[in-house]
């Protein structure tokens, strides 16, 4: 049986197209209206509130917390104090990745570690002969995504916290319609906006809470096809999409490390041993063979070949998930993982994965995309990542 | 102001609205010397958004876009900016009878919906909606041509002819003969032969009428109709989309756009004259008495406006002067602004579709509703129930109005602007009156929500912004004014009798709406001329 979430009641009222997907073995909304377009929309213009409740959460507790998670990811765990967060992936000893997610640290010696995936296994696996425990507190943790420029207002009618002040990847706690929340300025949109973390059994409440003050800055509920618009906007990986976690992956070919990521930045070479470390360090001397990039692909062009075939042109806007191959000349040399028409930036983008003489800024490789049922062949030119990236994202009030 | 050579500039373009933009930001790029002089205090002519009442924003003007061609938004990176455009998803039109008709965001929705109503209109739509797809691809290149003269053998209007034809041949010989049909009948004929539902044909026959002073069953509105298809959003034809803060919103973009491009806009700057020497424009004198001289002089504003009014007929023949006042340029057009505490309460909206709101509301029940609105307005007065096009822009987004308040914008026809008697402060009064009578007759709270209301009637939108007659549109869609006729026939091609001087706006080819075409083609014409 599929689990529901702790706001399965809120969000299936909310529902009007019967569009649900699975996430972690949980129900959850794909859309709730018929189409995502709006609930996109609201995530650029307005703001939406998102049940994110199947994220993992594990809860890291003792006197060696913190070196346990220094030693488990690539991130400097240290640069954290209480009521902040960092976002790191974390690898196995060949430096591949296993997967992504954010810690929070919560007091003195706590922390909470999200995930994509189970981790528990390889959590106690890495936490041998330290003094730390670990629980998994993901069903007790109810998680809402509150996202848009919109959100801080939002927010700010509900609690009493500094909000204006929170910086990117800080969190409070403070309480909303009576409820004990901690409200982190985080989230997988790209734009301003906030994660509540709440109690499981008390989260209807933040909930409704939320959405009735959110009458006043046409908040919009949104499911996940709205959030992968945006989050390629953002430049935002996704497990099993962009890379395969090492521990699924069947051969090596399929496997990702940090580097080849883009990741490089949250990669702490200074801090001491961790997992991994010797092989990617290896690979930053020797680089990598595959080198992750943002790509513009010619809508000009499809739009083109689509009107001289008396065509009306398909735009993407639902993401794409599929691995189709790019070329220079006839080679393949890489291949995209995402792709959508961003609404916003009224461009095609993808990720795409290419050897690193072709990862610069500028380059050009070509991706076949199909044009009344033949593949033909488009221009992809390569582009920094991320593609969108508003200064609300991480301004604080007051600070213009 | 002595002349000195800071007042010597490429090109001077007079008024900055969104065409003349347009064009200030092409030519810009090309490399000119570019001068925007707009009459007011902000860019954007009738693309502005302003707050008229304090906290809520008004669109006093245009409202929504769908025409703008796509080119205009790549080619001067709009996205980049800050254009950001929202797709209106639905349809609401409230019937008298306690009914609605809805058009929903999914296709099959949408036929059910219609179903209720008439299985066979159900199924009519979906031809119905191929077929003119089918149009609006097909006539698609036709908006971004520079018209050709039809009687001319230059190599240049061969080519051009040669294109046009290639349009047609594009066309299958069933979709062809549809075309010449649609092109010159009535917007209801078309209708009627399509559908049975009252209701439906009510709101489709309203794409005929938007904008024009001329009723459903007027000859012409088929065009007027096609005209609002051939608009796409990211794709979609027939899609309208609002921009994030407003039409203005799009003026500051594409003047931030040009602006980039190294033009010079100045405001509260408006032109009394072009002049004149010899036949060839050699810059403008402002109201104040500033002079600006340029090597091209390109008027954004309205044929009538440019030819009798900023340039002495003596410069130009007498021929020309006669087709432009003879050019059809009476509208019927008024927008009104509310400022609302709650939203509109529709009773005919049924419960859980509240969603609805946040789309097109329509007040357009039927043809003879339509059409009687327009009978009641043609010998200079005004519908005593007007046909209005709706929008609540705070609902998609909240900048628009005070938090938990809203702005609606209403699309409102006919009032003459010819009105009987002329148009004062008190007929402004009496007839947003009926506009909110109307309206409350389907949103009974109305009237109790109400914080303030604005009107623009076609006697504000001339003295305001400069539109003769207030015509939207610069001039009717209609036939006899068309591509190679607009604004007139030797003078189609964005060139005029007068050397160095150029029309950008919407008097010519493709005419109204938010679209950037004529302030682009002008462009490329000038360029031809100036490389």
């Amino acid at each position: 049986m599929l689990k529901t979430t702790p706001l399965h009641s809120r969000t299936s009222a909310l529902m009007q197209a019967n569009q649900w997907r699975r996430w972690a073995g949980y129900c959850v909304a794909s859309s709730y209206e018929m189409t995502h377009d709006r609930e996109y929309y609201a995530i650029r213009n307005a703001c939406v509130l998102l049940d994110v409740s199947p994220l993992c959460k594990y809860s890291i507790k003792g006197a060696d917390a913190l070196k346990f998670l220094n030693r488990l990811v690539t991130r400097d765990v240290s640069k954290i104090s209480v009521g902040g967060m960092l976002y790191t992936p974390w690898c196995d000893s060949r430096g591949k990745i296993l997967d992504d997610g954010t810690i929070a640290q919560l007091g003195e010696n706590e922390y909470r570690l999200t995930s994509a995936e189970p981790n528990m296994r390889w959590l106690q696996d890495n936490a041998v002969g330290m003094q730390v425990e670990i629980f998994d507190v993901s069903d007790k943790i109810a998680s809402m995504s509150l996202q848009g420029p919109r959100s801080r207002e939002l927010l700010m009618t509900l609690c009493n916290a500094p909000l204006g002040g929170v910086k990117y990847y800080e969190f409070v706690n403070t309480k909303i319609a009576g409820v004990d929340v901690m409200i982190s300025r985080t989230g997988y949109t790209g734009d301003l906006g906030f994660e509540l973390w709440v109690d499981a059994a008390k989260a209807e409440k933040v909930w409704d809470a939320v959405v009735e003050a959110g009458k006043a800055f046409a908040l919009q509920p949104a499911g996940i096809w709205a959030l992968d618009v945006a989050r390629i906007e953002a430049g935002l990986i996704m497990l099993d999409i962009d890379y395969t976690p090492a521990n699924k992956a069947m051969t090596d070919g399929q496997t990702s490390t940090p580097i080849e990521l883009g990741l490089n930045w949250a990669i702490s070479w200074k801090k001491g041993n961790f997992v991994g470390r010797k092989a990617l360090l290896a690979e930053k001397e020797n680089g990598s063979t595959i080198q992750f990039v943002g790509l513009e692909i010619d809508h000009k062009e499809f739009e083109r070949q689509h009107h001289e075939l008396g065509l009306t042109v398909p735009y993407p806007f639902m993401a794409w998930r599929a691995v189709i191959p790019l070329y220079v000349d006839g080679s393949q040399v890489g291949y995209a993982t995402s792709g959508v028409w961003s609404p916003t930036l009224k461009k095609y983008l993808a990720f795409g994965h290419v050897q690193p003489k072709y990862a610069q800024p500028g380059s050009v490789v070509t991706i076949d995309l199909t044009v009344d049922r033949y593949r033909r062949p488009f221009n992809a030119k390569v582009t920094k990542l991320p593609f969108f990236n508003p200064p609300r994202k991480k301004d604080i009030l007051g600070e213009k | 102001m002595s002349k000195t050579s800071n007042n010597h500039y490429d090109v001077i373009v007079i008024g900055g609205g969104h065409n003349g933009l347009v064009n200030a930001a092409y030519l810009g790029k090309a490399g000119k010397k570019v001068l925007v002089l707009e009459q007011r205090h902000t860019v954007g002519g009738a693309t502005v958004t302003e707050e008229v009442y304090p906290g809520f924003k008004f669109l006093i003007a245009s409202y929504l876009i769908s025409l703008l061609r796509p080119e205009v938004i790549q080619e001067l990176e709009l996205a980049r900016h800050g254009l950001e455009i929202m797709p209106l998803e639905s349809t609401f039109v409230p019937l008298a009878n306690g009914n609605y008709l809805a058009d929903w965001p999914d296709h099959e929705a949408t036929r059910h919906e219609i179903e209720r109503h008439s299985k066979r209109d159900a199924e009519a739509y979906d031809e119905y909606a191929r077929v003119m797809k089918r149009l609006a691809i097909a006539l698609r290149p036709l908006l971004d041509m520079i018209p050709p003269d039809p009687t001319s053998v230059t190599a240049k209007d061969l080519e051009t002819m040669a294109r046009v034809r290639g349009v047609l041949n594009n066309m299958t010989r069933d979709d062809f003969h549809l075309l010449s049909r649609l092109m010159t009948m009535s917007a209801a004929d078309f209708l009627d032969e399509w559908f049975e539902g009252t209701a439906l044909k009510g709101t489709k026959c309203t794409s005929g009428i938007i904008g024009t002073f001329m009723g459903p069953r007027s000859p012409g509105t088929g065009y007027v109709l096609l005209h609002h298809y051939i608009g796409e959003l990211d794709g979609t034809f027939r899609a309208w989309g609002f921009a994030r803060g407003g039409t203005g919103a799009l003026s500051q973009a594409i003047a931030s756009a040009a602006r980039e491009a190294g033009v010079e806009i100045k405001t509260n700057s408006p032109v009394a004259h072009v002049n004149v020497k010899n036949g060839e424009a050699t810059g403008v004198t402002l109201e104040n008495g500033d002079e600006y001289t340029a090597g091209i002089v390109v008027s954004n504003a309205d044929a009538k406006r440019t030819f009798l009014k900023l340039i002495e007929p003596k410069h130009l023949p007498d021929d020309f002067v006669s087709d432009v006042n003879r050019f059809r340029i009476a509208s019927p057009a008024c927008k009104v602004n509310l400022a609302l505490d709650g939203l509109p309460e529709f009773t005919s909206m049924p419960k859980g579709k509240e969603a609805l709101l946040r789309g097109s509301i329509e007040i357009a029940p039927s043809i003879d509703y339509v059409e009687q609105a327009y009978d009641d307005a043609k010998y200079g007065g005004w519908s005593r129930k007007p046909f209005m096009d709706a929008l609540i822009p705070s609902l998609l987004d909240p900048g628009m109005a005070p938090p938990g308040k809203h702005v609606m914008s209403l699309f409102v026809q006919y009032a003459s602007s010819d009105l009987e008697g002329g148009w004062n402060e008190e007929k402004k009064a009496q007839f947003l009156d009926i506009v909110i009578d109307t309206l409350a007759e389907h949103a009974p709270n109305l009237k109790k929500i109400l914080i303030h209301k604005h009107i623009m009637t076609p006697w504000d939108l001339e003295r305001m912004i400069g539109l003769t007659s207030g015509h939207i549109f610069h001039g009717e869609l209609a036939l006899q004014q068309l591509f190679f006729l607009r604004p007139s026939p030797q003078w189609s091609n964005y060139r005029t009798p007068i050397k160095n001087m150029y029309m950008c706006g919407s008097s010519t080819h493709p005419g109204g709406c938010i679209t950037g075409a004529p302030g682009r083609n002008a462009a490329l014409a000038i360029l031809e001329d100036r490389p």
